[in-house]
């Protein structure tokens, strides 16, 4: 390369003016596309009030949710009453009906308990405690033990010294009365969560970290509750005596109420995928479940064993596979006949539209406006008009995708006819053809492949398509990817499906793309 | 006529027979074909009245009661609804309310609700025609071979475009309403989300189309990389590019009346929200609006995108939808 000195350069720059100083439009032509850009940026901004949105977005929640996608939570709650605690778990949890994880602890022990009685009772017998009367030693329990009552020693030494027991007369005039009885409950839980175990008792909560951190919370109903000490940045409170939540990441969260402790804590995966909690299979491994299906007993009686095993799959309560894929199916359909009968209808209809072919100017125009209408009234619109006319439903979804495709097929079809070569069309007529055979053997042959790979490229535009109308009710797979994202109970449900639809689109691009790629070579 | 020998007569007879043979054959495939859509389709048909709530026959004759029912008290009606003038019906009722909507914006100088709510979606669509385009713009030129020679990376992102294009915008947009609650923010990040995945697609195919001679030059005096893109193959593919984005355009303002239907705002809800409601005034005003809003936006985009890159503009039509 020549260096250039900076006379030869100044040399160039006069030789082409145009090229060096060009006019005042293009040469700011940049700036003006930027500020015109920030310039409406700025005009959105303020017309969608973004700022107060964005002020208002819930990012705890979004993560919350995301997580939830790919994993499910289980929901201890500890219930603090006088004394002891009772633990139990959502009704419907991914453990069944009645869970013991060996990642909760309890700790049982005999302890009498006060109940309020109604009718008045022999009034010696009542007996007024502090309510903290445990018999030690108490028997460490994990997992799946359910109380065992010839395990649990009974000799008491509690808390309130020799015998324990201090009657009192309660005043005999009362309506209610409190009574005492002994029962063996659990006295303390150890739940362990991420790198925390969180250890309760009746009235206070100690939370122990793996780097060595402690936190201890006092609970009571009076005071509400208390940390000791600062609280740690992954534990918040929002008000004195209020709940404190505390923060363990993807592990899962704990929140302290002053009379309750609720754990949540996340697993990786999809819980009770296959099997539900109520059927036979539950819990069993893949090997067990085969060996089940295979053996001549029968779980239902006067049902084969593989039938049984399909029932409760596709009625699975939780992901309603049954469901989900006839939904998904219905959406497939949509896109589908929609798109064939679209094309089918379009197919004659470009041929009286396309001047060159059909030589009637009022016919050609009166079916080109046509189309545009129908193009143009939004597939939304004829969605909610079908959705009115048949109900929620496939049908709706496919008479929505066929009048808005009907027009923008006869519309492409009739250009494509517009613009094909016009001789092979007279060499046919040229040997005497009739007009019909003109068109078969002169025009078809040459958008044929033109008309059937746009179809196939709407019918797989039209399977996502067919997701979102489904959503404004005519049926589908949409329509109940919505109703699951808005109970916002469900989000591994919509994973679910969205998976199910992104494997279906996916399928869908290829045979539609090697089916094309066939047709175009 | 030339006399045919033996030999000749007996290939004649051979390519005769050849013909047959491959005419039957497509005919066997032709038949055979049409056989297995017609059981699709009638299977298909079948499925899809079954699992309907209602009937196509039991259906059908309400298909033209619900035309009868969208029929306005008075002609005068439809536009008093489209711009919000009082109606001599009105009974409190949210049917005959129109004045109830008006966008004032000076004084005594008003937007017709629907006019607003119109604005509304057009600016969903353009807000995320930019943001979609503008992040597929960059996209494009990593997935593109003669771009980024990088193997893996181009994988990567081409998966990436195809999982954003696939990935059903309903579920962004829902996603996004528990975030940001109801509005048209999710309705952007939905419409923008599917946009990257469907022009990053095109851009990349258009940049492979790219001449290259330009970016030869541009290394042949040392440029880097950036630059080599930004003077080599912008400049060339720019027209196509912004045509691509127009056609988007054109389809973002459907997808955002469709989204704003499930909850991101806009003409989109008024619309379901009439219907569902049969205020048939109202109806009848928001869908001659969006109709002509739609045909206005078309015609326009058509115009400018014949400027820019002539009639392939229109042969481009069916790969995008």
């Amino acid at each position: 390369m020549t260096d250039l000195s900076l006379s030869e350069i100044e040399a160039v720059a006069t030789r082409h003016p145009d090229l060096f100083q060009q006019g005042g439009l293009r040469r700011f032509l940049p700036v003006f596309v930027v500020a015109a850009v920030a310039a409406y940026l700025g005009y959105v901004w303020v017309f969608f009030d973004v700022s107060k949105v964005l002020d208002r977005a819930d990012w705890e929640i979004a993560g919350n949710y995301l997580a939830d996608w790919i994993a499910y939570e289980i929901r201890p709650d500890l219930h603090l009453e006088d004394g002891y605690i009772s633990v139990s778990y959502p009704r419907y949890s991914p453990l069944g009906s009645d869970p013991h994880p060996e990642w909760v602890i309890l700790e049982r022990a005999d302890v009498t308990i006060k109940e309020v009685v109604d009718a008045p009772q022999d009034a010696t017998s009542a007996q007024t405690q502090s309510g903290f009367m445990v018999n030690a030693p108490v028997v460490p329990e994990a997992g799946n033990a359910v109380a065992d009552p010839l395990a649990v020693p009974t000799k008491p030494s509690g808390f309130m010294g020799a015998g324990g027991l201090v009657g009192t007369k309660v005043d005999e005039a009362a309506p209610t009365e409190v009574q005492t009885r002994m029962s063996n409950e659990v006295v303390s839980a150890q739940v362990e969560i991420g790198d925390a175990v969180i250890s309760v008792y009746p009235d206070h909560t100690e939370i122990d970290r793996a780097n060595g951190e402690r936190l201890l919370i006092r609970t009571s109903l009076e005071n509400g509750v208390t940390a000791e000490g600062a609280l740690p940045d992954w534990a918040e409170q929002k008000e004195v005596g209020g709940k404190i939540r505390m923060f363990f990441g993807f592990a899962g969260r704990v929140e302290v109420e002053n009379d309750d402790v609720k754990v949540r804590r996340r697993f990786l995966g999809w819980e009770n995928f296959f099997f539900d909690t109520r059927s036979a299979f539950w819990g069993k491994t893949l090997g067990e479940v085969v060996q089940m299906i295979l053996s001549s007993e029968e779980i239902v009686p006067g049902k084969a064993n593989w039938q049984v095993a399909y029932s409760d799959i596709a009625n699975n309560s939780e992901w309603q596979h049954g469901d989900v894929w006839t939904k998904l199916l219905q959406t497939i359909v949509m896109a589908f006949m929609g798109t064939l009968l679209a094309s089918m209808t379009a197919f004659p209809l470009a041929f009286l539209a396309a001047r060159n072919i059909s030589p009637n100017l009022l016919l050609n125009q009166g079916l080109k406006r046509l189309f545009d209408f129908l193009r143009s009234v939004d597939m939304l619109i004829w969605a909610l008009v079908f959705t009115r006319t048949f109900g929620p439903g496939p049908l709706a979804g496919i008479s929505a995708i066929f009048f808005t495709d009907t027009g923008t097929f006869g519309k492409l079809y009739s250009e494509a006819l517009e613009n094909i070569d016009d001789k092979q069309r007279e060499g046919v007529r040229s040997v005497g053809a009739a007009p019909v055979l003109v068109q078969k053997y002169g025009v078809v042959p040459q958008v044929l492949p033109v008309f059937l790979s746009q179809a196939l490229y709407f019918w797989e535009s039209n399977t996502r398509s067919a997701t979102i109308i489904g959503a404004v009710g005519a049926g589908g797979i949409g329509l109940k990817l919505w109703e699951a994202m808005r109970t916002n109970q469900d989000w591994e449900n919509v994973a679910y499906m969205v998976v199910l639809i992104l494997i279906v689109v996916f399928v869908f691009d290829n045979i539609s793309g090697a089916l094309r790629k066939r047709l175009v070579e | 006529m030339v006399e045919l020998d033996a030999g000749a007569m007996l290939r004649t007879q051979e390519t005769e027979r050849h013909y047959r043979q491959l005419l039957g054959q497509r005919r066997l495939y032709s038949v055979l074909i049409i056989i297995g859509l017609l059981v699709a389709a009638s299977a298909s048909l079948w499925f899809a009245n079954e699992t309907n709530a209602g009937k196509f026959f039991d259906r059908i004759p309400y298909f033209f009661d619900f035309f009868k029912d969208l029929a306005p008290r008075d002609g005068w009606e439809i536009w008093r609804a489209l711009f919000d003038l009082p109606s001599p019906y009105d009974d409190g009722s949210l049917q005959y309310n129109y004045p109830v909507g008006r966008v004032y914006l000076i004084g005594p100088v008003y937007l017709p609700e629907y006019f607003y709510k119109m604005i509304e979606t057009l600016n969903i669509a353009i807000v995320a025609t930019m943001f979609g385009t503008a992040l597929g713009f960059v996209f494009s030129f990593f997935a593109a071979t003669n771009v980024n020679s990088n193997r893996a990376v181009r994988f990567v992102v081409r998966r990436f475009l195809e999982i954003l294009r696939a990935f059903p915008e309903i579920v962004v947009a829902g996603f996004f309403l528990v975030v940001f609650s109801l509005g048209p923010i999710p309705a952007i990040m939905a419409v923008a989300i599917h946009t990257v995945g469907a022009i990053g697609k095109l851009y990349f195919e258009v940049v492979e189309n790219a001449d290259m001679k330009a970016d030869e030059g541009l290394r042949a005096v040392g440029a880097n990389k950036v630059s080599r893109v930004w003077f080599g193959i912008v400049p060339q593919v720019m027209p196509n590019f912004m045509s691509y984005a127009l056609l988007r355009f054109e389809i973002n303002v459907r997808a955002s009346t469709i989204i704003g239907a499930v909850g991101g705002g806009g003409i989109g809800e008024q619309l379901r929200l009439a219907i569902s409601r049969g205020h048939e005034a109202k109806t009848l005003a928001i869908v001659l609006l969006l109709f002509t809003t739609i045909v206005a936006v078309d015609q326009l985009s058509a115009y400018i995108r014949k400027r820019l890159v002539g009639e392939q503009a229109f042969a481009l039509q069916g790969a995008l939808a």
